[in-house]
């Protein structure tokens, strides 16, 4: 087909308003923050030139190097539990029994419950005193735990709290992909002689590689991002015991007012971010087999 | 011998109820216990054991919106959150039709070049932002909130996506019966995205009703506070006033989940077929 000249003006037209928002608050911006990064500023002043100084002075800031490691624990922790937690919920939903769309709702409805109000309630539940945790922790003799208010337990406590309010996230995205499982897969597997470990080695779990490699890069970023439930919950407390990277990057920037330096712990949580994510799909590229 | 120890040990109900029981509950027993404490005294919540409530003590919800403007955060976030669906119902569809059917100078390099900001985390961009907004003289404004939210590069991608597999036909037909573009889009093709333009929907409008970090950045004022950030503001006032506490958080929790109740295959529906597109 020719290119016409209503083809040009429409397009261009179409997409012109999308184009300069995101050029305005994406491309302008992460240009910006580069820039930034290479400057002295308190948002007020004019910023000064410092070259690499914010970069060299983070290479030897001892808080960032302990935000980076307690964001790598959190990170190891958060994405098995809620990737192969998330697994094996959606297995047991997909059980075909009386009221199963009960239990789907009751599992999924924490999705729906904020990350500012998950964390008030698991300030609550994980109250050291009055809190039901501890009082049912009881029962078998363990405890009483601190929970937020402990250094050793805080970001355990933050990731328990953080699966509970993922893993129905997780578990929606793999009961769909087990559905999408053609049944006569399963059932020719049955008649060869397959138990149920062996089907779901060889057939069930290729067969979930796309939402699997999709869960556990989302759920990298996310975890490499979290911020809000450590915020309400103990402020990156007690000791910097939960102080994670973009914890201390909002201090940096927000509280403190060092834009320069703030922008280049954000640069290079980008380039982490962007390097595990690349190194994610490198990987699945070899494993992964998208069908159609 | 064996059969008849299977056939005693034979449960009245799936086994599977053993697993899906104490799954369900560990689930809703979190938000059970909030609105539990939500009704009782300040007396029965600071006690140990925990103890059920005497009965249901109203007075925790008045003192809550006395001590903070639920309506008003619940208004402003619906603002917000409203702006950003419509604004990416409205423009991810004209852009993505674009990205999809026209031909246009640079609709390759643009499309690459607007795709490539999905990678940019929002915690990067946020301190140069939070400087435009504040040339724009937009800090401590809705307006702060609305802007940066009003089209996303995955929306565009989703609805491109969704363009490309329906039949064009339909749209020859109308372009040779002397429709012109936009009228081809809004007669013929959004007819048929009704899938598609509620995942968008429902994914704009769980990003941006639980938005926190953005507007917790760039608003100060009580009166512009979104639920998020008012109901944080609030958890630090009242840091163990354990039954205010969780009255003002039933009142921030359960429009939202009424709206997934009502809206459940929706919300699963979207959620699934963003996971596929991802």
């Amino acid at each position: 087909m020719r290119l016409t000249r209503s083809d040009h003006g429409a397009g261009w037209l179409f997409v012109l308003p999308a184009t300069l928002l995101i050029v305005g608050f994406g491309l302008i911006p992460i240009g910006w923050a580069l820039l930034l990064s290479f400057q002295s500023s308190d948002f007020v002043s004019p910023p000064k030139w410092v070259g690499l100084a914010n970069y060299r002075a983070l290479a030897s800031d001892p808080d960032f190097r302990s935000a980076i490691v307690r964001t790598l624990v959190y990170t190891a922790l958060f994405v098995p539990i809620t990737v192969l937690g998330g697994l094996a919920v959606a297995a047991v939903l997909n059980a075909k029994v009386r009221f199963i769309s009960i239990y789907r709702t009751a599992v999924f409805i924490p999705v729906a419950c904020s990350t500012v109000a998950t964390a008030i309630i698991f300030n609550w539940l994980l109250e050291p005193t009055f809190g039901v945790v501890n009082w049912v922790l009881s029962w078998i003799g363990l405890g009483p735990f601190g929970f937020f208010e402990n250094p050793d337990q805080s970001l355990a406590s933050v990731v328990l709290m953080t699966s509970w309010g993922w893993i129905g996230f997780n578990a929606i995205v793999y009961l769909a992909a087990l559905q999408g499982i053609p049944r006569e897969l399963l059932e020719a597997a049955s008649l060869d002689g397959a138990g149920q470990f062996k089907t779901f080695r060889r057939i069930v779990w290729p067969l979930l590689g796309p939402a699997t490699l999709f869960l556990v890069v989302w759920s990298s970023i996310n975890a490499l991002q979290v911020f809000d439930e450590i915020y309400v919950t103990t402020r990156g407390g007690p000791l910097q015991s939960t102080t994670v990277v973009v914890y201390y990057l909002f201090q940096q920037a927000f509280q403190f007012f060092a834009a320069g330096y703030g922008a280049a712990i954000a640069y290079v949580l980008f380039v982490a971010i962007l390097a595990l994510t690349i190194l994610q799909l490198w990987v699945a590229k070899r494993r992964v087999h998208y069908s159609s | 011998m064996n059969d008849e120890a299977t056939s005693r040990l034979r449960l009245p109900f799936s086994p599977a109820h053993l697993i899906l029981v104490p799954l369900a509950l560990v689930m809703v027993t979190p938000l059970a216990w909030m609105v539990m404490t939500s009704i009782q005294t300040p007396d029965e919540a600071r006690h140990f054991p925990p103890v059920l409530p005497s009965g249901i003590h109203w007075q925790n919800y008045t003192d809550a919106i006395h001590a903070a403007p639920f309506g008003r955060f619940f208004l402003n976030t619906t603002l917000v959150t409203g702006a950003a669906v419509l604004g990416n119902l409205v423009l991810c569809s004209l852009a993505g039709y674009a990205f999809a059917r026209l031909r246009f100078f640079g609709r390759d390099v643009l499309f690459v070049l607007l795709l490539a900001t999905l990678m940019i985390p929002f915690q990067v961009v946020m301190i140069p932002i939070f400087l435009i907004m504040r040339n724009l003289g937009l800090v401590d404004s809705l307006g702060a909130l609305i802007l940066p939210n009003l089209v996303t590069p995955f929306g565009i991608f989703l609805m491109r996506q969704f363009f490309r597999t329906l039949p064009i036909e339909l749209e020859e037909a109308a372009r040779l019966d002397g429709c012109s573009r936009l009228r081809t889009l809004i007669r013929i093709v959004l007819p048929l995205s009704g899938p598609a333009l509620a995942t968008l929907a429902v994914i704009t409008f769980l990003w941006n009703w639980n938005d926190f970090l953005w507007p917790l950045v760039v608003i100060q004022s009580e009166h512009n506070m979104t639920l998020q950030l008012g109901l944080s503001t609030f958890q630090g006032a009242h840091s163990t006033a354990w039954t205010l506490l969780m009255a003002g958080n039933v009142l921030a929790v359960v429009p939202m989940l009424l709206v997934f109740l009502l809206a459940q295959r929706q919300f699963i529906d979207s959620i699934a077929s963003a996971g596929v597109t991802g």
